[in-house]
């Protein structure tokens, strides 16, 4: 529909909307996250839900208890391989439409303890992460982004044909494999579905 | 170190069959301890805490230390032969030190306002005489702490309530502060590595074949 006439329909009380951005705008302004948090970075993730941030603006207040209530995971912190299982235990219990935002360093990487023996070298290994919030820790203002950069990408959403959701495929698994601690690491140490590791191209 | 070695002579006092042992620290801290066998470890303890004079009732910190197998130097004067004449001469000794595991404990008394008291033990070796009696029926807070440094070190702290791995699952091998500890081989690429990484980044691309 040409932009003139909506706008002008618009003036007159009517909107007109596909059922697909509608749905979209829906779902971008009710996520609910899971409350949810592994380290300093939750702190800031309470913050920015508190009165002075307040990311109730974007609908997103109502932090739930339980997976079965949340359509947003914030991994806010740092996952050691023994909560990794975990961790992926509680997305599989998400309802579907699900996102995940990695929030700060070590969810994102491992960060300042990459190189250490307990702590996963980045929650995308397990799980499709929609949003990175690079921080040590991010400021709340900086989570805010990270929920409006989720936001934009739901409305970007289609619901029909190939670039549908994961969700609304029909031959997709519904869970994702939960890893297992194995003796000297956690087994297997990436999901190849959902992640492999970066090539480097080195100058010989 | 006086007060130390007061509270020496008088443990000694009390348990004869106890032999401490002061260790000087020869740092800025001048934080000197005391060496304890392990076989008396808990009647020292209890010593220290019941003692109306000393009254350490609080263990604030139970850790742990890994030490190698190393070699001491010792100077000696001997006497030699040199062009017809006997003369006195330094000479220096080596000395293997076999390596062993140490539980440092760290006791304060709230009572009285003074610690920290620095308490020493040593483990036979590094492999299999690795137990050390428990402090967890003396001081209660002992008995997480505890857990830990058999988790980190793999010290067997005999008469524990319930000595179970704090940090790492059930089922993992090895004790990852252990200086021979050896880590999986999960290396992956960093855009600018420095240091241990980037000795640990060009073993990783050797092995593989890549530059």
């Amino acid at each position: 529909m040409e932009s003139d006439l909506r706008s002008e329909l618009s003036r007159q009380g009517v909107m007109i909307v596909s059922l697909e951005a509608l749905y979209n705008w829906g779902r971008s302004n009710s996520l609910w996250p899971l409350g949810f948090g592994l380290a300093c970075c939750a702190i800031e993730m309470m913050a920015a839900s508190m009165a002075r941030f307040d990311l109730a603006r974007f609908g997103a207040e109502v932090f739930r208890p339980s997976p079965r209530q949340a359509d947003l995971m914030i991994v806010a912190g740092t996952v050691t391989k023994k909560m990794a299982p975990q961790v992926v235990r509680l997305y599989n219990q998400m309802p579907e439409p699900k996102y995940v935002m990695a929030m700060g360093a070590c969810a994102i990487s491992g960060g300042p303890f990459k190189q250490g023996y307990n702590v996963l070298k980045g929650i995308d290994r397990y799980l499709p992460v929609d949003v990175h919030v690079p921080g040590c820790p991010p400021r709340p203002e900086a989570l805010i982004e990270g929920l409006m950069a989720l936001q934009r990408r739901i409305m970007r959403q289609r619901l029909t044909g190939p670039e549908r959701p994961r969700h609304l495929q029909a031959g997709e698994a519904s869970e994702l494999p939960v890893p297992t601690l194995g003796a000297r690491d956690i087994e297997p140490p990436y999901h190849a579905a959902v992640w492999r590791p970066p090539r480097v191209a080195r100058a010989s | 170190m006086e007060r130390l070695a007061s509270i020496q002579a008088r443990i000694e006092a009390a348990l004869p069959e106890a032999k401490l042992a002061l260790a000087a620290n020869p740092g800025a801290s001048g934080q000197h301890s005391l060496v304890v066998e392990a076989a008396h470890l808990e009647a020292v303890a209890r010593r220290l805490r019941d003692d109306p004079e000393l009254q350490f009732d609080y263990l604030s910190n139970v850790t742990g230390v890994d030490w190698l197998d190393r070699v001491e130097t010792d100077k000696v004067r001997v006497k030699r032969e040199y062009q017809g004449e006997e003369i006195e001469v330094e000479e220096s000794v080596e000395r293997r030190v076999p390596g062993y595991l140490e539980v440092v404990y760290h006791l304060y008394s709230v009572a009285r306002g003074t610690g920290p008291l620095v308490l020493r033990v040593r483990t036979g070796n590094r492999t299999d005489r690795v137990d050390v009696p428990s402090l967890a029926n003396v001081f209660r807070g002992a008995e997480l702490q505890e857990r830990e440094v058999y988790d980190l070190f793999g010290v067997v702290f005999t008469g524990h309530p319930d000595l179970r791995r704090l940090l790492m699952w059930e089922g993992f091998s090895g004790h990852p502060m252990r200086k021979d500890y050896v880590e999986p081989d999960d290396y992956e690429y960093e855009p600018t590595p420095h240091g241990e990484v980037a000795a640990k980044a060009s073993r990783r691309y050797a092995k593989r074949g890549q530059p």
